[in-house]
């Protein structure tokens, strides 16, 4: 299992009208590691991301995911119910706007025993025990368990979408800029939480982000894309600190120094 | 009745609507959607019932209608003379008696037997519909046996009020698979529809939807394992027959907060009346 | 106070049935109305019935319209009930509103054009000022009316359509749904959208329309053509392979043209709006078009943002004995479920006393 990769892209093409989307984009993810997908806005990151986690069908293309049994599934080619208990399982997806998956209107206990809650829990002081558990590794005090997401900040908010996609441990996370519009101290704290999460519970992730210093603090192996293809993979630190491609070449040097 | 079929609708809709029902008792709590005709009674009142009813009669049924429990409230008796009139079937009030028994909003109290049918009247068959009102979204979520919006219901509730508020309409899981709206019974009638001997059948007219639950078919109202299912009634005994089992209506009895508390079952009520229960208001007899 | 349990419901009912048909009545003294005058006398009235009644005959509905006092609602739902029990030949040939024999035809779009614009009986240019001479017999009314136009009318949306600017009709490719015999189910094709619209609430689909005017979804509509007049159902016998006329009907036909930008595949067109209405109808016509037009805005490209593009908001909620059945449905007993709300209010208030006087012991 362990030289398997966990999630593969093989010849995936997209295109909506005249624009690609998407050009031939191979792309491997292995257990454990996060991959960053990099590049500007209209580069096909973001497309990439939909494509690989089954929610948009590529025109190409096959995307691969190995199960815990070692079974390889055609992302695309699965019923949408199986595809959906992956999703609410194994997989999990963080969005950019926390509220694109909280129910806003539900208390943040509700909100983090949902999943728990999807796969069968029947024990309401279980999921109640679960939730304060995972409001703590997420740093959000335990007395606002019972409180709406409507009264909490946006990087509140954001650690409650992470902990109500953590909750039920899944081996893969797909996140679609997690800290996009929030102010830098923010971000910092956001991202180390992310970092010491990932890394306790060896969960695989592909981030897609355009700031490369989130990509840098982050990932173990990124890709660069540029107008629907990937222009360079690799080590992270190798690629920021000796960029092959001219893209990634500007890119890199495009950033002010952290 | 001249002019009209027996049961008032045609024989093609009927076949069309057994075909809904049959589908429907072939999966258990499944909303199988039927064209539902226009019938003399408003959209509301029970005409999706009433249509399952004229499909299922034949001429040796015995009818029994109830409204809130009751033989005797004006709904049932229009609904009761609606089918007199068209079908010509022997109507009834006791239960015992009863092959077909159309309801709004009850259970009867005497336990149902396999050779009878229950008819419920549905206003709105989706249980979901307060936490989704969009069709499109809730039938993914029932074909998906995706749940989890009234589970986090639940466990709102709880957390806001220390227990399950939902008093009516408490929302069953079927044969373990589909969630399904019980109609607007009262919560303490739920644990009849578990195991029921008698086929259910439920009718909803407006929404055009229509659903069963065969004969001894599991049903359970969902809850938490730490905080179970309870039927809620009042604490109290029937005024008239002393019961304490059957669930009670609260009658007004005068404006310094005077309460009488009787059977909502009237034919229940009168049973055990007829043999010999006595409740502490029993002695004053109801007028004919 | 001894309790008395309530009976005789039936005899209720019948006193009921009875007060009614007096009120309907009302003063003996009083000349009845007949079915030939409000056929003849509220024509509106009966148009409206037999739309949303979904059913063409101009005596039942006004019977109907004198059966319920004019309550349209009520007329209605005689009509839908009645409308049931009929037996099915099959379906008409679609009817051809460019052999309209033209009544009033008015476009919007253009100054002039073949056919002309044609007033016809309308209260457009009317001033309201109520008529106290009508309160009184009046005289038999002369008119200066030309003949119905049977000469060439194209159809305003086809004058366009000659151009290339208007958007094809897409052609008839299946059988059309039907609304009055098959449950509604999603996503609903524009067959199912336009029967739902034709006999839904006039207020309704009124409000809707003119929501898109301001803001709430809207294309940019033009008036491109109303007509009114009486055009001929035709139907193919199976015994005979071939189309017979079986009469005629009137009808107001109303094409809103609206802008479409185009998209990176199709060329910028008008996109169209459609209403079609029995009898004459123009305001529920015009109102039909534009909230078809809104409906569409998903297959368009559009942001659904808006009640009135909003399918199933539209469809669930346009017909109004459905709508009236649920709301007035309420004043049913509903004591039953009232009681254990009830109780469970009082149970959930004991609760929390207990729990304070506890927390005060505690102190």
């Amino acid at each position: 299992m362990s030289d398997a990769t966990l999630l593969s892209g093989r010849g995936l093409g997209l295109a909506f009208g005249s624009v690609t989307a998407l050009a031939d984009v191979d792309i491997d993810l292995w257990p454990g590691e996060m991959l960053a997908i990099v590049g500007e806005s209209g580069s096909g990151k973001t497309t990439l991301l939909n494509v690989l986690s089954g929610r948009v069908r590529p025109d190409r293309g096959v995307v691969s995911y190995r199960d815990p049994d070692d079974r390889l599934h055609d992302v695309h080619a699965m019923p949408a119910p199986a595809l959906r208990a992956l999703h609410r399982s194994d997989w999990g997806f963080v969005h950019q706007d926390p509220r694109q998956n909280l129910r806003m209107g539900v208390s943040a206990g509700g909100n983090v025993g949902e999943r728990l809650m999807a796969q069968g829990s029947r024990h309401y002081g279980n999921i109640r025990a679960a939730a304060l558990d995972w409001l703590a590794q997420v740093e959000i005090d335990g007395s606002r368990i019972d409180d709406l997401p409507r009264t909490f900040s946006g990087g509140m908010q954001q650690r409650l979408q992470i902990a109500r996609t953590l909750v039920t441990h899944p081996r893969l996370v797909f996140m679609d800029e997690p800290t996009g519009g929030l102010d830098v101290s923010v971000q910092a704290r956001l991202l180390d939480l992310i970092r010491s999460l990932v890394a306790r519970l060896k969960i695989a992730v592909v981030l897609v982000t355009h700031d490369i210093a989130v990509a840098r603090l982050l990932a173990h192996r990124i890709a660069v894309m540029q107008r629907g293809h990937i222009v360079e993979t690799g080590l992270t630190d190798r690629v920021l600190d000796d960029p092959h491609h001219p893209y990634t070449q500007l890119l890199v040097s495009s950033v002010l120094s952290a | 009745m001249k002019g009209y079929n027996f049961a008032y609708l045609d024989e093609q809709t009927k076949r069309m609507i057994r075909r809904c029902v049959l589908k429907a008792v072939a999966i258990p709590g499944h909303q199988v959607p039927f064209g539902s005709r226009e019938m003399p009674l408003p959209y509301g009142w029970g005409t999706g019932g009433i249509q399952v009813t004229a499909s299922i009669l034949g001429s040796g049924d015995t009818l029994k209608v109830i409204d809130q429990g009751a033989d005797d409230t004006t709904n049932a008796v229009s609904i009761r003379r609606f089918f007199a009139r068209t079908a010509g079937v022997r109507t009834t009030t006791a239960t015992a008696e009863a092959t077909v028994i159309q309801t709004r909003h009850r259970i009867p109290e005497r336990q149902l037997r396999e050779d009878q049918i229950i008819v419920y009247q549905v206003p709105q068959p989706e249980p979901l519909f307060r936490l989704e009102p969009s069709r499109q979204e809730t039938l993914r979520m029932h074909a998906l046996a995706d749940y989890g919006l009234m589970h986090v219901k639940l466990y709102e509730d709880i957390a806001r009020f220390g227990q399950i508020s939902i008093s009516y309409d408490y929302p069953v899981m079927v044969n373990q698979r589909y969630l399904m709206s019980p109609s607007p019974i009262p919560a303490f009638d739920n644990p009849k529809m578990d195991m029921m001997p008698a086929l259910q059948l439920f009718g909803a007219g407006r929404e055009k939807r229509i659903y069963a639950i065969p004969p001894w078919t599991r049903v359970r109202s969902l809850d938490f394992e730490d905080h179970p299912f309870r039927a809620i009634n009042a604490p109290h005994a029937c005024g008239l027959c002393g019961s304490t089992h059957s669930y009670l209506d609260e009658v007004v009895t005068d404006d310094r907060g005077g309460r009488l508390f009787v059977c909502s079952d009237t034919d229940y009520c009168a049973e055990r009346r007829a043999a010999g229960h006595v409740g502490s208001d029993g002695m004053k007899e109801a007028a004919e | 106070m001894a309790y008395v349990a309530v009976k005789g419901g039936e005899r209720a009912i019948d006193a009921a049935h009875a007060w009614l048909a007096e009120e309907r009545r009302g003063d003996p003294g009083v000349p009845e109305l007949s079915v030939t005058q409000i056929a003849a006398q509220l024509g509106r009235a009966v148009d409206r019935a037999m739309a949303e009644g979904s059913l063409y005959d101009r005596e039942l509905a006004a019977l109907a319209v004198k059966q319920t006092s004019g309550d349209l609602i009520e007329a209605v739902f005689l009509l839908r009930a009645y409308r049931t029990t009929l037996p099915r030949f099959g379906y008409s040939e679609p009817v051809d509103t460019t052999m309209m024999a033209i009544c009033r035809r008015v476009s919007a779009i253009f100054k002039d054009l073949p056919g002309g614009q044609v007033l016809g009986p309308t209260h457009d240019y009317t001033h309201r000022l109520l008529d106290f001479s009508l309160l009184g017999p009046s005289d038999a009314a002369t008119t200066s009316r030309a003949a119905p136009d049977d000469g060439v009318m194209p159809r305003v949306p086809d004058i366009l359509g000659q151009e290339g600017l208007m958007e094809s009709d897409g052609g008839a490719a299946d059988e059309p749904g039907d609304l009055t015999r098959e449950p509604l189910r999603f996503p609903a094709g524009r067959d199912v959208r336009l029967q739902a619209l034709a006999r839904g609430d006039e207020g309704f689909v009124l409000g809707l329309g003119y929501s898109t005017q301001r803001g709430y979804g809207g294309a940019h509509p033009f008036a491109g053509e109303v007509r009114m007049g009486e055009v001929s159902v035709e139907f193919v016998p199976p015994e005979l392979g071939f189309a017979i006329d079986i009469g005629d009907i009137v009808l107001t036909e109303c094409q809103m043209v609206n802008q479409f930008k185009g998209s990176k595949t199709m060329p910028p067109q008008f996109t169209r709006g459609y209403g079609l209405v029995f009898g004459f109808s123009e305001r529920k016509a015009m109102a039909m078009a534009l909230v078809d037009r809104a409906m569409r805005a998903a297959e368009l490209g559009e942001d659904v943002t808006a009640p009135a593009q909003n399918v199933e908001f539209v469809l669930y909620h346009s017909d109004n004995i459905e709508a009236t059945g649920f709301v007035e449905h309420l004043k049913l007993p509903h004591y039953v479920d009232f009681q254990s709300e009830l109780q469970n209010v009082r149970r959930l208030r004991a609760e929390q006393e207990r729990m304070g006087q506890e927390k005060e012991a505690a102190e």
